[in-house]
């Protein structure tokens, strides 16, 4: 599904291979076949991979730049400091695939086996997958249309050997489009355990993170709760206290009051995270005493907590059968 | 695949400048919104083109939440940001219902809109026509630089901060430049340093030296550095008009160098 027109009414509507636009189109005759509206049998088979994955945990925000990739990257070191607790971090961002570097993995290749491609190992029980993997130079773009960027994510969810997982975390680009409708339709079998959405306390995020939240109730996606990133700066000469990106509207605290969902946590500025992530180290283990570290270790506590609280399909059916 | 161009709607418009990232968050409609002041205080006319579909951020920085669009013979009248019209915009943010609504879309019907957005607006006539994008390399980027490619854009501003994650993102951006033939005008690195208010003492939050690194590596001019200013955040969030109201604050100089430079470009003769 490479060459796509850009009014294509899409593979599963009505007009699928009918419409004006679908002539000429490679894909024409699959559409006018129905073939497209059938599900994808991609959903079967991931559904099928997933069921060696405990706990699926989507990182979201409707904003960039916000600390998606910074606090999946932490989830992921957090839970995976427990040797016996294995963790799979999955960078869906082809676009702008931030992981690899944050991971201190950057320059890795990805390996095929008979079992699939197999994912980088930053510790023995912590493995990620990204598509910058894939490319050859940092220079490298991602210059795809959607239906591309879907065919990725399908292969991510499908053909990666995740073996055994405790925790499987996915790192999502901004918005609510391809890449989210993708990674929901595709693990929609798998059963997704639940959101945490990241946002900073301006109401320019929150005001995008709103609309992430309301793709998340369309869906049906379960909400494990906000974290407000860059909360608050603590000079390092005085001490004293600034907000550099000010809560006019009451902050992620007061949507979180009245939207019912739960806040996570305040994660404070931390000039060392910036430097952390740049070095590829986690800032949990460069800055154990920094209050942004405590902030995280209680924020992944309560995605743990979540967890637990409600065992996924997977786990209900071990446990009955 | 590329549309038949009309000049029609962008045949008054003198230069058209796209601000681009592959990194979000890094203050592309920040610095949109600043741009568009500091060129209107310059006595130009600008329009904002807001292509960010899923977060559309401008209207809110401008002031112009809640503004309806309307429709003329020509297609949709932009919003103005005055009485005298010297601020245009267009974003899906004017679009929505409700503005916690969210623009669930996939590709092709993004393309479409965006395509609209730049054949059928009945933009007038303009000195600049500012464009902001939402972070990546992918459908509305590939959408707006086609739509855009018979009306020669002046070029575009790419925005980094200083960490080296960010510009990872970036170098992408500037490949997705090169292959699509768009040309740099140069870059912008945001979020360089924050001045304790108490104290005075500059901390580099995110790092340092990133920006200016990444315009060496690349060969492309580099045109300034904006430290962090909760004053110009709080601007954002009311919609104000800080490059009028705060010529005082640790933003301002490097905002309004930054227009000279664009004033500058769109004077000099060249391939755009």
């Amino acid at each position: 599904m490479e060459e796509v027109p850009q009014e294509c009414p899409g593979t599963g509507s009505a007009q699928a291979g009918r419409g004006a636009s679908c002539q000429g189109c490679p894909n024409q005759r699959l559409c006018a076949s129905g073939a497209g509206a059938a599900p994808d049998p991609a959903i079967e088979e991931i559904k099928e991979k997933m069921k060696t994955v405990k706990h699926k945990i989507l990182v979201l925000s409707g904003k960039g730049g916000v600390g998606k990739s910074t606090l999946s990257a932490h989830l992921a070191h957090g839970l995976a400091e427990d040797e016996n607790t294995q963790v799979a971090l999955l960078d869906i961002d082809i676009c702008g695939p931030s992981v690899p570097k944050i991971m201190g993995l950057e320059g890795e290749q990805v390996h095929q086996s008979g079992s699939g491609w197999s994912p980088v190992y930053v510790e023995d029980n912590l493995g990620v997958m990204s598509v910058g993997f894939l490319l050859s130079s940092p220079d490298d773009a991602v210059i795809w249309r959607g239906p591309r960027k879907n065919g990725m994510i399908k292969q991510f969810l499908r053909d990666v050997d995740w073996g055994e997982v405790d925790y499987l975390i996915v790192d999502t680009p901004p918005g609510t489009s391809d890449e989210h409708l993708s990674v929901v339709q595709y693990l929609s079998a798998a059963n997704i355990d639940g959101v945490v959405i990241v946002t900073t306390p301006q109401e320019v995020s929150l005001q995008d993170v709103r609309k992430e939240i309301n793709f998340c109730h369309k869906v049906k996606l379960p909400l494990i709760g906000v974290v407000e990133n860059m909360s608050s700066f603590v000079c390092p000469r005085c001490k004293k206290e600034s907000q550099i990106f000010p809560p006019t509207t009451g902050g992620a605290e007061a949507m979180c009051q009245d939207l019912q969902i739960p806040l996570l946590g305040r994660v404070p500025l931390d000039p060392q995270i910036g430097k952390s992530c740049d070095k590829g180290q986690s800032f949990l283990t460069d800055a154990p005493d920094s209050p942004a570290t405590l902030a995280y270790r209680s924020i992944i506590q309560r995605v743990r907590a979540f967890c637990h609280r409600h065992p996924s399909h997977e786990e209900e059916q071990r446990s009955t059968s | 695949m590329e549309p038949a161009a009309s000049p029609g709607n962008l045949s008054g418009v003198r230069h058209i400048l796209l601000v681009l990232s592959g990194k979000g968050g890094v203050g592309k409609s920040t610095l949109c919104a600043q741009l568009a002041l500091a060129l209107r205080h310059e006595g130009k006319k600008v329009g904002v083109l807001d292509v960010d579909l899923c977060g559309p951020s401008v209207p809110r920085m401008l002031g112009a939440q809640g503004s309806a669009v309307h429709q003329c013979d020509s297609g949709w009248v932009p919003v103005y940001m005055d009485q005298e019209q010297s601020v245009a915009l267009m974003s899906v943010g004017f679009l929505l219902e409700k503005p916690d609504e969210a623009l669930v879309w996939r590709g092709p019907k993004k393309n479409a809109l965006i395509q609209q957005f730049v054949s059928d607006v009945a933009w007038g006539e303009l000195d600049f026509l500012v464009v902001d994008t939402p972070p990546g390399t992918s459908d509305e980027h590939l959408s707006v630089v086609e739509a855009l490619r018979s009306h020669q854009p002046l070029g575009a501003l790419l925005v980094t901060t200083p960490q080296a994650v960010a510009v990872g993102d970036v170098r992408r951006e500037l490949t997705f430049c090169r292959k699509t033939g768009l040309r740099v005008v140069g870059v912008v690195e945001n979020m360089s340093g924050f001045a304790c208010p108490h104290c005075s003492e500059c901390t580099n939050v995110f790092s340092t030296g990133g920006g200016e690194e990444l315009a060496r590596h690349a060969g492309v001019p580099f045109l300034g550095s904006v430290p962090l200013d909760p004053q110009l955040a709080r601007s954002l969030e009311e919609g104000g008009d800080f490059m009028r109201d705060f010529p005082g604050s640790p933003a301002y100089p490097a905002l309004a160098a930054i227009a000279r430079k664009i004033l500058d470009a769109a004077q000099a003769p060249g391939p755009g």
